[in-house]
């Protein structure tokens, strides 16, 4: 469609000023989130390599728990799902209050989740799994907390934007930064997906 | 040590200071050792204090924070990349001069520098010339001239710009301050762990080399999404990617390698900075880790970083080499094709940097062959760029001078390549002198003439005036002499067989060699000084050697269509243009000094933003912080940069107005100029009488 100026959800014409920018800084954000996919997927071939690397400590068996993990994987899923409707309350509502109550909900979510992601690693510790105790252990400590900073800092962004409603009202700025906060946030879990497969089930297999 | 003191100055003491190894000095040696490191941070003082005091002198603090620090215009951030480029060059040839010294008189365990000392000594120099001269140099030059060249008014993220820019600079100050609180890494450019770990280094050396080099990257990686989203989205009406200029592509496919090759740096640094800070085991040789996992990461970027600095040279030659040829460049699709497969092949060859580290054979050999098929598409731009000198109309201005030397240098270099793409070779050259030379002969010829090239070519843009040519020939020359008597006898060491990164050495068939190479690093000292002179000589000249007309090489490209120095909007009204060499068919039409056809209109202009020196002071504080185990800095420093980007964020009204009155007085202004200005012809082109308007290359040739 020729009104389609970038993958993803897009404003819409009658969004003015707002839909003409999002073309670049959606574009540029997408970019931005390839570099950032190269990351992840260069710490997650590492973590590959050195799974075996025991040292004679724990392993994924004794650390691992498939319940909890399965659990945060569905808040995170879900709060994409209702970040979607945020996203979709913005461009369809003039009035910022739905898109707000979506995005407090994503945001609770999304905290839940780092909150029982740092109960696994705390319960990790407990049973000796540790970054310092095995080659193993340090490279999953160099990837999966590293997406659980990212989401943290995506429910920050969130909260930015939502200051900055309170300040200006659901003006440009607000539209074009929710539709790149957006791509972070379902950026996110794809990489938790990765995460989920390769580590967890990967290593419970 | 008190508690009170390392809770506030964590692990930094007294000992940081060079002047210690004078004092502890036991024999001459070390004492000379200790007066070279005190003297360069007594430089580097001095010099701070000097420009702290000249800025305070001349009231310049205001105009230096409002024109340039938080300016987010593309040619001011462009320009202040290549200052910084300029300054670390210096430095960075400081210390190549002392290592070349240390190793003509290391023979039999004399010189003047210690073995530690040396170890730092090529790891600044190999960190700085890669991360802090050649990056900022070629990113500033894309920084100014792209935009330019593609018809935009700005970059797509001009306050990104300025933070990349900010990042790029706080690794420049990092390991400007490990000059006077040192030490700096022993581990080379490349910091290899496990030598680089806590375990065998564990003072504040290899914690400079990571965020230093780790700042840069991200900075790196930021200009590289910036100038994508550019070439992107921003080219002007009728400029088809196939249209661009061929600076353009090469950016295009420089930046794209930024994207996907700094993350593995970034990533590689982190670890090791995991295993440094936090104990972990990712390269350690104990607790399960594997050290071959950052040689991988690293040479994952590495590989594709030397095509990163490579290609926008390649970029500048096809100018130059077009510009002085006065024709259109000799097969553009072929030139772009392989520009393309230079960048995608980049990716392919990472394992050839440790052929010798454990790999089966056949691994070697694939990746041999590729190494090897990178000469192909390289090749193709050799003859290309003689191709168009082939019947132009060549004139050896001093641009030409280096692209005609790179040429030829460049071709040697890339042989000797070949030559240790072959992995049964590589075994018996590896960690020689004749990689150094190898690689040294791709750099320099390469990217820096390249970049000595663009210099010289856009200055005038830049600034209004052209460089005075004299010093510049005499520089060019002296550049191109002193690379060939400072590398290639060191291809000689390397074939007998002396190692890279060698302080002292006990075999006399050495010596005669490192003397001549030592010769040729006095001719490119006396090169460089040729730059400053011919640098302040035509500051002073200015009057006389200004091109107001902006055209004063008689180019084809967008950028010289505007008055030297380009206005901050670029363009009265973006231009429309129609195929290759935009301006060149311009000209030819007799339609170069137009008013737009739609008549003036209000230009919108970013406003400045503090964010870039703010992030700026904010990381290298975080970083300082870290090296030195102060962790309330680093703290500080994060919590800086932290709510620097999140106010950031709440900025509204970013944009002012330049209005179309304004825009309409000085371009008239310029067209009024370009009728009492005469036209001079290309014989006339480095003199005084060039105004930067050219009589079409056309009407010179039948007459
Ligand atoms: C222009 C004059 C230059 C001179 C005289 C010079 C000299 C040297 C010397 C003596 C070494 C140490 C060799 C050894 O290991 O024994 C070295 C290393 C190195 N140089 Fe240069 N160099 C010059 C320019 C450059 C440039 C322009 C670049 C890059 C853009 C560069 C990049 C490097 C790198 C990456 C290393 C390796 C450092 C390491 O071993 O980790 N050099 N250079």
């Amino acid at each position: 469609m020729s009104t389609t100026r970038h993958p993803g959800l897009n404003l819409g014409p009658h969004h003015g000023e707002a839909d003409d920018t999002a073309e670049v800084e959606v574009f540029g954000f997408w970019v931005f989130m390839m570099s950032d996919a190269i990351i992840f997927g260069l710490l997650m071939a590492t973590y590959v390599v050195m799974s075996g690397n025991l040292n004679g400590g724990p392993g994924p068996r004794e650390l691992f728990e498939l319940r909890p993990v399965f659990i945060e994987t569905m808040l995170l899923l879900f709060s994409s799902l209702t970040f979607g409707f945020a996203q979709i309350g913005m461009k369809y509502h003039p009035h910022p209050a739905r898109m707000i109550i979506w995005l407090l909900v994503s945001v609770a979510l999304a905290l839940i989740f780092v909150g029982m992601e740092v109960n696994d690693f705390i319960t990790m510790a407990g049973k000796g799994g540790i970054p310092q105790a095995s080659g193993f252990l340090s490279s999953f400590y160099a990837l999966v907390p590293l997406h659980g900073i990212h989401v943290t800092a995506a429910c920050i962004w969130a909260l930015a934007i939502l200051g900055q409603i309170a300040v200006y009202g659901l003006d440009d700025e607000v539209k074009t930064g929710m539709l790149r906060l957006g791509i972070l946030w379902h950026f996110l879990d794809i990489v938790w997906i990765g995460i989920f497969s390769i580590v967890y089930i990967g290593g419970l297999a | 040590m008190s508690d009170l003191w390392s809770l506030v100055f964590g692990r930094l003491t007294l000992d940081a200071l060079p002047v210690l190894e004078i004092i502890h000095a036991t024999n001459g040696r070390e004492l000379a050792s200790g007066i070279v490191g005190t003297t360069a941070a007594g430089l580097a003082v001095l010099g701070a204090l000097y420009l702290v005091y000249a800025l305070t002198k001349y009231h310049l603090w205001g105009p230096l924070w409002r024109d340039w620090l938080t300016s987010v215009d593309h040619k001011k951030i462009g320009i202040m990349y290549v200052v910084l480029a300029l300054v670390m060059l210096a430095r960075a040839l400081a210390e190549a001069f002392v290592m070349r010294t240390q190793q003509a008189l290391g023979d039999g365990g004399g010189g003047l520098v210690s073995n530690e000392h040396f170890a730092q000594l090529f790891s600044t120099h190999g960190t700085i010339m890669i991360f802090f001269m050649a990056m900022p140099f070629l990113t500033g030059l894309i920084n100014y001239v792209m935009p330019l060249q593609i018809g935009s008014r700005d970059v797509a993220f001009p306050t990104m710009n300025s933070v990349s820019l900010g990042f790029t600079a706080a690794g420049a100050v990092l390991l400007m301050i490990s000059l006077v609180l040192q030490p700096f890494s022993t581990g080379g450019w490349t910091g290899y762990p496990p030598f680089t770990e806590a375990a065998f280094n564990p003072g504040p050396g290899p914690d400079y080399w990571i965020w230093a080099v780790t700042l840069s990257g991200i900075g790196t990686t930021l200009s590289g999404i910036n100038f994508v989203v550019t070439i992107y989205k921003f080219r002007c009406d009728g400029m088809k990617l196939m249209d661009m200029p061929l600076f353009c592509w090469t950016s295009l496919c420089t930046s794209i390698l930024m994207i996907f090759a700094l993350p593995p740096l970034t990533v590689a640094t982190g670890l090791l900075a995991l295993d440094r800070y936090l104990g972990f085991h990712m390269f350690t040789n104990d607790g399960g880790g594997n050290m071959m996992n950052f040689a991988n990461l690293f040479w994952l970027f590495g590989h594709p970083e030397v095509y990163i600095l490579i290609l926008p040279a390649f970029g500048v030659y096809s100018e130059v080499f077009s510009t002085f040829s006065s024709k259109t460049l000799y097969g553009y699709t072929a030139l772009v094709i392989a520009t393309m497969c230079i960048a995608v092949l980049s990716f392919t060859v990472w394992v050839h940097h440790f052929f010798t580290m454990g790999q089966s054979a056949n691994l070697n050999a694939i990746f041999g062959i590729a190494t090897m098929l990178i000469g192909i598409p390289t090749g193709v731009k050799i003859y290309d760029w003689m191709l168009t000198m082939y019947r132009g109309r060549v004139r050896m201005a001093v641009p030409m001078v280096y692209a005609v030397a790179f040429l030829i240098l460049f071709t040697i270099g890339g042989l000797s390549g070949i030559l240790l793409a072959n992995p049964s070779l590589d075994y018996v050259m590896h960690n020689t002198l004749f990689l150094v030379a190898h690689f040294h002969n791709m750099l320099i010829p390469g990217l820096l003439f390249g970049m000595l090239a663009g210099y010289t070519l856009w200055f005038p843009k830049a600034f209004g005036f052209i460089l005075d040519p004299k010093w510049g020939y005499r520089a060019a020359y002296l550049w191109i002499a002193g690379f060939v008597f400072a590398f290639f006898p060191l291809y000689g060491l390397g074939i007998l067989g002396m190692p890279r990164r060698m302080a002292e050495y006990f075999n006399g068939a050495w010596f005669p060699l490192t003397l001549v190479a030592l010769l040729g690093a006095v001719m490119i000292i006396a090169a460089f000084a040729c730059l400053c002179i011919q640098l302040y000589v035509s500051i002073k000249n200015r009057e006389a050697l200004a091109v107001p007309m902006g055209d004063p090489w008689d180019s084809r490209t967008l950028e010289w269509a505007v008055p030297a120095p380009a206005p901050e909007w670029n363009f009265p009204a973006t231009p429309e243009v129609e195929g290759r060499d935009a301006f060149a068919t311009l000209k030819e039409g007799g339609y170069d000094l137009r008013a737009p056809d739609d008549g003036y209109h209000d230009i919108e202009m970013p406003r400045n933003s503090a964010l870039g020196p703010v992030l700026m002071v904010g990381s290298t504080a975080m970083a300082f912080g870290l090296v030195w185990y102060m962790w309330w800095l680093a703290a500080l420093g994060a919590m800086v940069c932290f709510a620097a980007t999140v106010a950031c964020g709440f900025r509204r009204n970013t944009h002012r107005i330049v209005k179309a009155e304004d825009v309409k007085a000085e371009w008239e202004a310029f067209c009024a100029l370009a009728d009492t200005t005469p036209r001079i012809p290309r014989s006339l082109e480095q003199t005084t009488q060039n105004m930067g308007h050219a009589s079409p290359a056309s009407e010179e040739i039948t007459s």
